[in-house]
């Protein structure tokens, strides 16, 4: 695993590559405006490398590896020249830190995927962790449910960092969930593949939501949000849905997701 | 056993629409989830021990060939019979040849996940011998004709009353009136009702969770202590196990045991851990006169050496299932062979063939739950990724699927074209979706709105959102 045990506060302004991911970058812009003014608060030097596309993980959940290592590739390509690499995801921040395994056998560009794993980061974790950041300037009335992505819970032990940076943000209290480590349902292309089955993960994962009476759910994965959010919707429930960053970077105030543009 | 795998998606919206599989289900998450988090927690070194369990079953595993023949050798010396079978149907020959060999009628049977995977019993009947289960799990399900649901509660589908109606259906010797609608009263009758059978029996098979290379002997784990007695009453005793239930010493048996029961129900161990070596000797009090043991083979020897070996380091603790999303929305029956859940999902295709058993790998998210509990640190969502790349490469997944890849590619690895694209698709849904901030129809998308809705993008990508408002170059 590449992350360090002990984590020091990062060299002064770190050059930051910033991987926006696709969902993000298509649905919610917002998180990566978000992300961009947290780093830029925290104190780096951000990047946004045009030649950015998806991190490759629909077609690596999909078995298909020539497609992935060519994705790889190109992400490498695109980032290796930076101090850190930082996603609003720990779902694309897991599929960077596969690299080495979607590369196995290829000594050359497993050494470099290696490299850039080490340096891949999901967004609070990096703040939390790498940059030791404690200066969240945000204000957010009201409870919030958190709901942790698998991949960033599991793969890259995301918890407490979230909850750092939200315990920062004036008027807010974070509540867990029931179930707390159960999926919501998303899966990338299991939410259609088996769509009955999603459903029903979806459905409980609601009522937990519900059940906590926040009013406001956030999670760090645009995947998993759409998810929610889109089920949150369907049975007309008034809950709001945002990624963690948009609070954490006082940018709460755009619609929920989900929600139309309008008076508030 | 035959398989309903590839029906899986409709044995799946079967099982979401049958009510009576919610209250079991929920009470599996609660139960089984909580204690096991607690058994572990009590436990300083568990952790310690999961890497002991792993280190162990690899060991085995790259010296299997020498395990066994140590184990064979140690069981003929107990004055036991190996029997080694290739497959599902030389090992049903061989047990009907042990029955017949004893002019036996009727056999009782401990559990035994191998007689389900060789369909032991239905065999059995079909050659006039009648095989009956004796944990009360197993009882139930042979009563109502079906298979197991999990592979350490087997009847974790059934509701009381359901079981109540088997009852009342098949023991009609007893007083029609009488009460059983207490969990107290379906035990004393199936107790009453067992306690004869497991007189009359000629013969006592028993699955084994473990086999001790160094003394021979087998072990099999009960709550009930069922296996005491399929295995010590008959005259004949006949063991069933898959050859990667191996270790090498007692000692490690007890490694194992350790990790076993607090994985499976959060017990420190379970009610009885019983040792089986040879049949009764001279001074004996009890025990059968005849020991033998079944080695099953079925496949796993082609797993060894293969990225799917970590697999046979399973102990069958059932675990994974208890943690699995999935298997929590639809229960065991959907996957539609014997294993269920995340490691059914990996061992099924490895057995009755990956085009059989195609949508196994496919139903899951990925959460890596199962992975995060599994006492012997199975990589179970890496091994599923693996069956999903055998697929791909073997032309298995739909066409509009391999199309869809190769889109997604084609764009994928041109940023200037996914940049009009995505550009495209973020304006497109905005405009569909202005007025309430989502969709509740899409075309190509059914799947997704039957059961939510689209929320629509916030407009303009971030992308060229960002490049408009910088005005940076391109980097």
């Amino acid at each position: 695993m590449p992350q360090a045990p002990f984590p020091t506060k990062a060299a002064s302004q770190p050059h930051v590559g910033l991987f926006v991911t696709c969902l993000a970058d298509v649905y919610r812009p917002g998180v990566g405006f978000a992300s961009l003014k947290l780093l830029k608060q925290a104190g780096c030097r951000v990047s946004v490398p045009d030649a950015q596309t998806c991190c490759g993980q629909p077609a690596w959940n999909s078995g298909d590896r020539p497609t992935t290592q060519a994705i790889a590739k190109a992400t490498i390509a695109a980032f290796e020249t930076f101090d850190y690499v930082v996603l609003p995801s720990g779902s694309c921040g897991g599929m960077l830190r596969d690299y080495p395994a979607v590369l196995d056998g290829d000594a050359h560009w497993q050494g470099r995927a290696t490299a850039l794993a080490e340096k891949t980061w999901e967004l609070t974790s990096f703040l939390a962790d790498v940059m030791r950041f404690e200066g969240i300037s945000a204000r957010l009335d009201g409870a919030v449910a958190y709901h942790d992505s698998c991949t960033g819970l599991r793969r890259l032990k995301i918890k407490a960092q979230p909850r750092a940076l939200l315990a920062q943000v004036k008027g807010l209290t974070v509540r867990d969930l029931p179930n707390p480590e159960e999926c919501c349902g998303f899966g990338g292309t299991f939410c259609v593949k088996y769509g009955d089955i999603s459903n029903q993960m979806v459905s409980d994962k609601v009522a937990d939501i519900l059940a906590t009476g926040a009013d406001t759910l956030l999670a760090g994965d645009v995947g998993c949000l759409l998810n929610m959010a889109g089920k949150l919707k369907k049975i007309g429930s008034p809950v709001k849905v945002r990624h963690v960053a948009e609070v954490l970077a006082d940018m709460a105030d755009q619609p929920a997701i989900g929600e139309a543009e309008g008076p508030r | 056993m035959q398989s309903t795998t590839r029906q899986f998606k409709d044995n799946a919206r079967a099982a979401l629409n049958d009510a009576t599989l919610r209250q079991p289900l929920q009470k599996l998450k609660v139960g089984f989830r909580v204690r096991r988090a607690q058994a572990a927690e009590k436990l300083p070194e568990f952790e310690t021990l999961r890497d002991q369990g792993r280190d162990l079953k690899n060991h085995v595993l790259e010296n299997l060939d020498f395990y066994l023949e140590t184990f064979a050798t140690a069981v003929e010396a107990s004055g036991g019979v190996v029997h080694w079978a290739r497959d599902a149907a030389e090992a049903r020959e061989i047990v009907l040849s042990i029955c017949r060999d004893h002019n036996a009628r009727t056999v009782t049977k401990g559990k035994s996940m191998i007689s389900e995977e060789i369909g032991l019993n239905a065999y059995l009947a079909d050659h006039d011998i009648t095989p009956v289960e004796t944990d009360l799990g197993e009882y139930i399900i042979q009563l109502r004709n079906e298979p197991p649901s999990h592979i350490i509660a087997p009847a974790i589908h059934v509701q009381k009353e359901m079981v109540a109606d088997a009852f009342r259906a098949t023991h009609t010797h007893l007083p029609a009136d009488r009460p059983l609608s207490e969990p107290r009263q379906l035990l004393d009758e199936a107790r009453a009702v067992l306690r004869d059978k497991f007189l009359a029996a000629d013969v006592g098979i028993t699955g084994a969770n473990f086999l001790i290379a160094e003394t021979g002997s087998t072990v099999i784990v009960t709550n009930e202590g069922n296996g005491d007695l399929t295995q010590l009453l008959p005259k004949v005793h006949v063991v069933l196990a898959s050859l990667e239930k191996i270790v090498p010493t007692l000692e490690d048996a007890a490694l194992l045991l350790r990790l076993l029961a607090r994985s499976a129900t959060g017990q420190e161990a379970s009610s009885y851990t019983s040792f089986s070596t040879g049949p009764r000797r001279p001074g004996d009090p009890d025990g059968p006169e005849h020991f033998h043991v079944v080695l099953l083979d079925n496949g796993r020897s082609r797993l060894l050496g293969t990225e799917f070996e970590e697999m046979l380091r399973c102990i069958r603790c059932g675990a994974c299932m208890n943690h699995c999303p999935v298997y929590g929305a639809i229960g065991g029956h959907a996957y539609g062979w014997v294993y269920p859940g995340p490691i059914g999902s990996v061992l099924t295709p490895a057995l009755i063939g990956i085009e059989e058993a195609a949508p196994l790998p496919n139903a899951s998210t990925l959460c890596g739950r199962c992975e995060a509990v599994c006492p012997m640190r199975i990589p179970l969502p890496k091994l599923l990724r693996h069956w999903r790349e055998q697929e791909f490469s073997r032309h298995l997944p739909p066409g509009r699927t391999r199309l869809g890849l190769r889109v997604y590619r084609w764009f994928a690895t041109r940023p200037a074209l996914w940049r009009l694209a995505t550009r495209a698709a973020a304006l497109g849904l905005r405009m569909m979706g202005r007025k309430t901030g989502f969709l509740t129809r899409l075309p190509f998308a059914e799947d997704w709105t039957r059961h939510r809705v689209m929320p629509v993008p916030q407009g303009q990508t971030f992308m060229a959102r960002y490049r408009a408002e910088t005005d940076t170059p391109e980097i």
